[in-house]
């Protein structure tokens, strides 16, 4: 990529988002938003080796993309209203633009209720961190224009539906909010996945410290926003050299990044929301070595919030860990009984870790090998005989 | 915008009728508010007839369109500024918490 280039796309990362919250904000439409917006880019590509970078990129692409939409809006002869607020934005200075506000309220839009969760996700990642169509359907595992497709109609429903462009203030903002983290949460997720894109997970980061200058005061923002810097820290220590996983345990904490740790540790909250309850649990392992007892006390507090078979599963783990493996086995054991962790793919490598500890090697090596074929990546199975075999030795 | 409000019944409600709000408030407090156009109970789905024209002919038949145990048992037309209105005047319908009330926007 020519200097060029990567600088068009460093601005296009950074503003692409505020211009099209800027641009939705004052046209209502977000097709037409995204479309001059895309077109800045492509006009930048074109210009900027010619004429040189500009000193404002941002503002630059803002300029652009405004008179874009100023045409556009012109030849449809749209309502009066729009064109003078246009017309208002066309005489400010982009940094006057309130940018952050823009963007939250896009957040919100895109994750209101009455959007399907998966919608919620796609058109939070396309729209606010510009992820293109194609990535995000390799992501939810359809084709790009099944992935398009759904894009159009979320956008469609927003208008036809009447689902309004801001934040909702009140109670309603208290209802909202947990919908939004947990859209954030899964965008993390999908980036922290084995296999996931790990632009996802910063991209999750970086909205999450958006909303976090927005809702300074709101326990549940900085929980999560601290959970996933916690969760980020590690990922440079996560693999060996030949990219098999390594447990907490193994990683070389050299390779953690420390300024991440200390800047999640500062956020932690005191209040027991789930986030920060499961952000309080993640920096127990920032000790070495890890703390178990308290995150097993956590764990027993989060289970009593959000009784989940997932958190049981881990509340065992924990529990294995600071009391011994005969405690984590009958925890493991309740979280089991009912039966819905029967599909769940790490159950098998939790009891074989447990038995090994336990000291039953023998079950603990074909319990191991048994995980190993339930693993649903290659890197995790690696990991899984490795330890089946290392019993063995 | 305007806002047909399905009412529909549920086959298997979950209430605890002591919080469940009174419809004669919630249709004067939502009539003198103008978010409420007009609206009506609905006679039961036995008395319905569906109406199709297929290659021109016309075919009537008895009942519903769709064979469901969910029925729509009434409709409120609604004046709303955005879908949240809409969705504060439709939780606090009775029907919110019996059964179920769909929100359909005018095209």
């Amino acid at each position: 990529m020519t200097d060029t280039a990567r600088a068009v796309a460093d601005a296009g990362v950074e503003s692409r988002p505020r211009i099209v919250a800027a641009l939705i904000r004052i046209t209502g439409d977000w097709t037409l938003a995204e479309d001059c917006a895309q077109e800045a880019l492509a006009l930048a590509l074109e210009r900027w080796p010619k004429d040189g970078v500009p000193a404002n990129p941002g503002g630059w692409l803002m300029t652009v993309a405004r008179n874009r939409a100023v045409d556009v809006l012109r030849r449809a002869t749209v309502e009066r209203r729009k064109l003078e607020e246009l017309a208002m934005l066309a005489s400010t200075e982009p940094e006057e633009v309130p940018a952050v506000d823009d963007r939250l309220r896009l957040i919100f839009t895109c994750c209101h209720p009455a959007l399907a969760l998966e919608a919620r996700v796609a058109l939070t990642l396309r729209t606010i961190a510009g992820v293109p169509a194609a990535d995000i359907a390799r992501t939810f595992l359809v084709t790009e224009s099944t992935m398009t497709r759904r894009l159009t109609r979320a956008k469609a429903k927003i208008a036809t539906a009447g689902i309004p462009y801001r934040v909702p203030t009140g109670a309603a903002l208290t209802e909202r909010l947990p919908g939004v983290l947990a859209v954030l949460y899964l965008l993390f997720t999908r980036g922290y996945d084995t296999e996931g894109e790990p632009a996802f997970a910063e991209e999750a980061i970086r909205l999450a410290r958006l909303l976090r200058a927005l809702m300074p005061g709101e326990p549940e923002v900085s929980g999560l926003l601290a959970l996933f810097l916690l969760q980020h820290s590690r990922r440079a220590a996560r693999r060996d050299a030949d990219g098999n996983l390594l447990t907490l345990d193994q990683q070389d904490r050299g390779r953690w990044d420390h300024a991440a740790i200390g800047e999640a540790v500062a956020l932690l909250p005191a209040q027991p929301g789930p986030y920060a309850l499961q952000a309080r649990i993640a920096a127990c392992h920032v000790a070495s070595p890890s703390d178990w007892p308290t995150a097993a006390t956590l764990y027993d507090e989060l289970y009593g919030l959000l009784p989940t078979p997932v958190i049981a599963l881990n509340r065992a783990v924990a529990h294995g860990y600071a009391h011994g493996a005969a405690s984590g086995l009958v925890l493991l054991a309740e979280a089991r009984a009912g039966g819905a962790l029967d599909a769940y793919p790490y159950v098998l490598a939790v009891e074989a870790d447990l038995t090994a500890r336990a000291g039953d090697v023998e079950r603990a090596v074909s319990l191991f090998e048994r995980a190993a074929a339930a693993a649903p990546t290659e890197p995790e199975r690696r990991a899984l005989l490795t330890r089946a075999e290392d019993l063995t030795r | 915008m305007k806002y047909m409000m399905f009412v529909c019944t549920d086959t298997e409600p979950e209430t605890d009728d002591s919080l469940v709000p009174d419809v004669d408030v919630w249709v004067t407090e939502n009539d003198k508010a103008g978010r409420r156009i007009e609206g009506s109970e609905l006679v039961s789905p036995a008395a319905a007839t569906t109406v199709r024209v297929r290659g021109g002919e016309l075919l009537l038949s008895d009942g519903p369109f769709a064979e469901t145990k969910e029925v729509i048992v009434g409709y409120d037309l609604l004046e709303c500024a955005d879908l949240d209105e809409a969705i504060e005047v439709a939780r606090a319908h009775p029907m919110a918490w019996r059964g179920r009330i769909e929100l359909r926007p005018f095209a």
